[in-house]
Parts: C-alpha cells; structure tokens; sequence
C-alpha cells in the first residue's frame, strides 16, 4: 500500500484507503497457504507485489506482463487512478465518476462489431475475455488537460479483434460508441457531450499493437468509473479518444464525426496525438504533470512527442499542426 | 435593523474568520492527503472564491439601498480585500504551479491565451484598489477620485466572469459561469438603473453616495 505522508509528519487514512475486509481476509488465508508450504516462493514474491498494489474490490483478472509493450514509469497509486477521472457519462468533475459509476452495471453486457466487415459479430463479456490471451500493460496515459498516469491495464490488441471480424477494403476507420442510458448513468441528462460518447481512430492506429482493447486494469476488471467492462487504451493520444464502456464497435469509409470534435473542432481534432509542439487554444501542452508523483515543489515535467511512443512512423508526411 | 457599535465589532470579526473558511479547508485538505490533484483543487477553489467574494462585495450597495443597511458598508472595504486575497492565491498558483515562478514563460502564456490574459488583466486591475483601500489612501486621493477609481470593480468582475466563462466554454459546462453572469448582470444591472433615475430625476433622494465610510 502506498501511504501518502502529509508534510507535519501525521498519517490520516481516508476510508476509501483502507483495505477491503475481503481483501484482508484473503490476506490472511493467503498466508496461512503460504504457511502451509502449499505457494513456491515465487509465485509468492509475484502475488504479494500484485496484491500491494490492487486495493480494489473488482474481481481479479490473470494477466502476464507485456514488458516489451510496458512503460518503465511507477505506475500510479490505485486509489488515484481510480478516483481522479472524466467519464462525463458520470458528471463533469474529477471525483463524479468515483462517486456515481456505482449505478453501471457492467453484466450482461453484448459489444456489436459492425460496418465494413465481411464477418459482423456480437460478443458478450465471456466471449471477449476468451477472444484472445490477456496481457498486462503498463502504459503511460496523457489528459489533454496537461496531467498524467501510469497505469498497468489489462487486455489485448485490438488488432485481435479487427482480424476475427475480417475488414473489407471499404473500412478506412474504426468508431467506437459508448453506453448511454440515462438510468445507469446521471450524467447523459446533461447536455454537455450530444451523447452516445463516440470516438474514432484509422484503422491503421487501431491496427497498432499497441492499440488495447481493455478490460482490467490493476489485474482486475475495470472498475466503473474506469470504463467498465470494456474500454480502449491508445496510450500515445490524449485520454479522451480512448472511448470508455463500449456497446458498438463500426468500420466505416468515412472519418466519423467524434463527440469532441463536434463539440469543439478548433479544440479537439480528429487525431489528438500528444503531441507538445500543438498547443491546446486555451493552454499548453508541453508539460503535464504526474497525478501522485509531482508535487507542488516541482517544475511540470516536459511532456514527451507521442507520448513517448514510438509510432511517428504512422504518420509520414502528415502535417500534424493541421492534423492535430 | 442597526448594530450597536459593539455588535458591529462581532459581525466583522465573525466575517472575518468566516472568510478564511475556505483557505483553512484547502490547506487543511491537501495536508491531510486527501486530494488526488491537490493543485487542481486550489486553483479552482481559489478562483471561485475571487468570484463569490467580487459578488459579495458587489450586493453591498445594492443591499444597503434595499434592506436600508447603512450599516454593511462598514463591512465592504474588508469584502473586497478578501476577493484581492483570493485573487492573489489563484494568480500565484498559476505563477507557481503553472510556471514554476517563471515569470517570462508566465507572461508568454498570458499573451498567447486570451482566458489567461482576461483572468490576468482583471488581476492586475484589483491591485490598485487593493492599494488605495487604506483610510490614508481615501484622504490622500480626496474621495471623488478614489470612488471613481474603486469603480474598476465594475470592470474586473465582468473580466472575471468571462475568465471563467472561457475556462468553461470548450467543455460546454456553462451552468456555472451563467449563474455567475446572472448575479453580475444584476448587481451591476441595478446600479444601472439607479443611476438613470437619478438622471431622470436629479432631486430625488440619493441613499447610493451621500453618506461614504
């Protein structure tokens, strides 16, 4: 457990930073196996690390590290990854999500893949947990509004996905649509965002291995407010093109029309790489700073090209001042 | 309703302590740990707190001419410093958080974003009035000219208003910075009006200016 020390030295636990009783019940029954001499060794340094870091009350999810794909950065405590989010489905502030996602109900849940496909295909959760292996990611995830996390997220490419539904020449692009029922989610009332949240990526981004559809994070599934059950990760765009809570999944010929974007294209295009050289009209983007890690007393670190993934090569001979 | 001197003595001390509620919350909350991004919630809090304080001093005349409070003028000038002081807080977090003191990285970015350089100008606007609020200063400028610069008031709480407006706007979460133009619109709205009756009829009692603290 991470524990935040305030500056006059006093520890006050919050009671959402206090473990679950279920959690610490396994703890125990934990060790007792361990006592028992039934968990190797190793496998025992593997689940206490894993354990000292997923605090949540999601059911577990096994997943084998992708260290080729991962971040070296330390990833961010769970308790802010989880309590500092837009999901504007669930309210316009940071800390609505936390407190209003509880109404989500994640299952049953169906994803239709449709459009430009030779085979259209709906898949419930268990079909999309069994699509493929699931890995474990460590990806560094970038806000337009010039902060960061680092967050070990669960899933698979979504290339996986892309190839079972077999693209026809036609598909040019792959748009993502969010749940939006106004019963399971206060904020659709709202006339922020013209709902359902849509996003968009080329289908050669979205072809990216690096491109996750994701499903856990924390080696557990999403919590609500996350994204639950479903989500994808694009870890070298802005957070807000990684659409959250997925019930649709289309390929189209033509750009689609993202929520963003039609809500203010001078502010959000289309691609929305992280890119510090592209300033935001209202602020800018070439530092950020890292939820948890940086503190009052330091300088905004510098935020990286692609944030800091290599896939410039995606987008040879693109202007991307124009293509922001 | 008039205090007795003695209770004026009490109204302003409790306005007083009442009016660094909000400071203490914000200290006390980052202290405690209890933020995820505690610099987020200090330059929003500290900014909205600017408002309400522009918009509580605003409501004095307004309420001394309704209510017939001759009495909440004497709370004013303190009103007033406090929306300065949170003003200031949420200028410096910018300076700090933002730029890391950074001063012509600072003034590059308020050149270049026009809801910085609103919330900016309407900064450096309170400043003066901020300077001039001693007694010393009001017999130093003669009152006329000191009440017509206090006037910048009218000026910096539109700024800050549209400061915020702008902030909100791209997201198209305006429910806030409306509620905040309606308030304005009519504080100020009324001094409109007053001031053309008065026009209209130049002998008519005049509660507003006679009487000045």
């Amino acid at each position: 457990m991470l524990i935040k020390r305030s500056p006059n030295g006093i520890d006050l636990p919050f009671p959402s930073e206090i473990t679950p009783r279920a959690v610490f019940e396994n703890r125990r029954a934990f060790i007792r196996q361990v006592a028992a001499g039934s968990i190797a060794g190793g496998a025992l340094l593997e689940m206490l690390s894993r354990e000292a870091f997923a605090q949540g009350v999601n059911p577990k999810l096994a997943a084998k590290r992708n260290a080729a794909l991962s971040a070296q950065d330390k990833p961010t405590a769970y308790h802010d990854a989880t309590h500092y989010n837009n999901f504007y489905e669930f309210g316009t502030d940071k800390s609505d999500p936390a407190e209003n996602a509880g109404t989500l109900r994640p299952r049953p849940w169906t994803v239709s893949i449709e459009g430009e496909v030779k085979k259209p295909l709906t898949l419930d959760l268990d079909g999309l947990l069994k699509l493929a292996p699931l890995e474990e990611r460590v990806y560094r995830l970038r806000c337009v509004e010039g902060w960061s996390m680092v967050i070990p997220w669960v899933g698979y490419s979504l290339s996986e996905l892309i190839k079972r539904v077999e693209p026809t020449g036609n598909a040019k692009y792959v748009e993502f649509i969010s749940l939006a029922d106004r019963k399971q989610m206060p904020g659709v009332s709202s006339r922020v965002l013209d709902w359902p949240y849509t996003e968009g990526l080329r289908l050669d981004e979205a072809n990216h291995p690096l491109t996750l559809l994701t499903l856990g994070m924390y080696g557990e599934v999403l919590p609500n407010q996350n994204g639950a059950p479903v989500r994808v990760v694009v870890p070298w765009k802005y957070g807000f093109k990684s659409a959250k809570s997925i019930v649709k999944i289309r390929f189209t010929r033509d750009m689609p029309r993202t929520s963003w974007n039609r809500s203010a294209p001078s502010e959000y295009g289309f691609y929305s790489n992280v890119n510090p050289e592209v300033d935001h009209p209202r602020w800018s983007q070439a530092t950020e700073r890292r939820i948890g890690e940086d503190s009052f007393l330091s300088r905004k670190r510098k935020t990286l090209m692609f944030n800091g993934y290599d896939v410039a090569s995606l987008y040879t001979g693109m202007d991307l001042k124009k293509n922001f | 309703m008039t205090p007795t001197p003695k209770q004026l003595t009490a109204i302003k001390a409790a306005v007083f302590v009442l009016a660094l509620v909000p400071l203490a919350r914000l200290v006390w909350l980052t202290l405690a740990g209890a933020l995820v991004e505690p610099l987020q919630f200090i330059t929003r809090s500290t900014g909205d707190w600017t408002l309400y304080f522009l918009c509580i001093t605003l409501a004095v005349t307004p309420l001394r001419r309704l209510a017939k409070w001759n009495w909440v003028l004497k709370l004013r000038r303190m009103l007033g410093l406090y929306a300065f002081f949170y003003a200031l807080l949420h200028f410096m977090t910018f300076l700090w958080f933002d730029h890391f003191f950074d001063v012509a990285e600072m003034l590059k970015d308020v050149a270049k974003r026009p809801f910085i350089l609103v919330g900016f100008i309407a900064f450096v606007l309170l400043i003066p009035l901020a300077v001039t609020s001693t007694n010393a200063m009001v017999r130093r400028l003669g009152g006329k000219r000191w009440l017509w610069l206090h006037r910048l008031v009218y000026i910096v709480a539109p700024l800050g208003v549209l400061h915020f407006w702008w902030m909100k706007a791209a997201k198209h979460d305006l429910a806030q910075p409306l509620l905040f133009v309606a308030i304005v619109a009519l504080l100020l709205g009324m001094r409109v009006w007053w001031a053309r009756e008065k026009q209209a009829n130049p002998t008519a009692q005049d509660r507003g200016q006679t009487r000045r603290v």
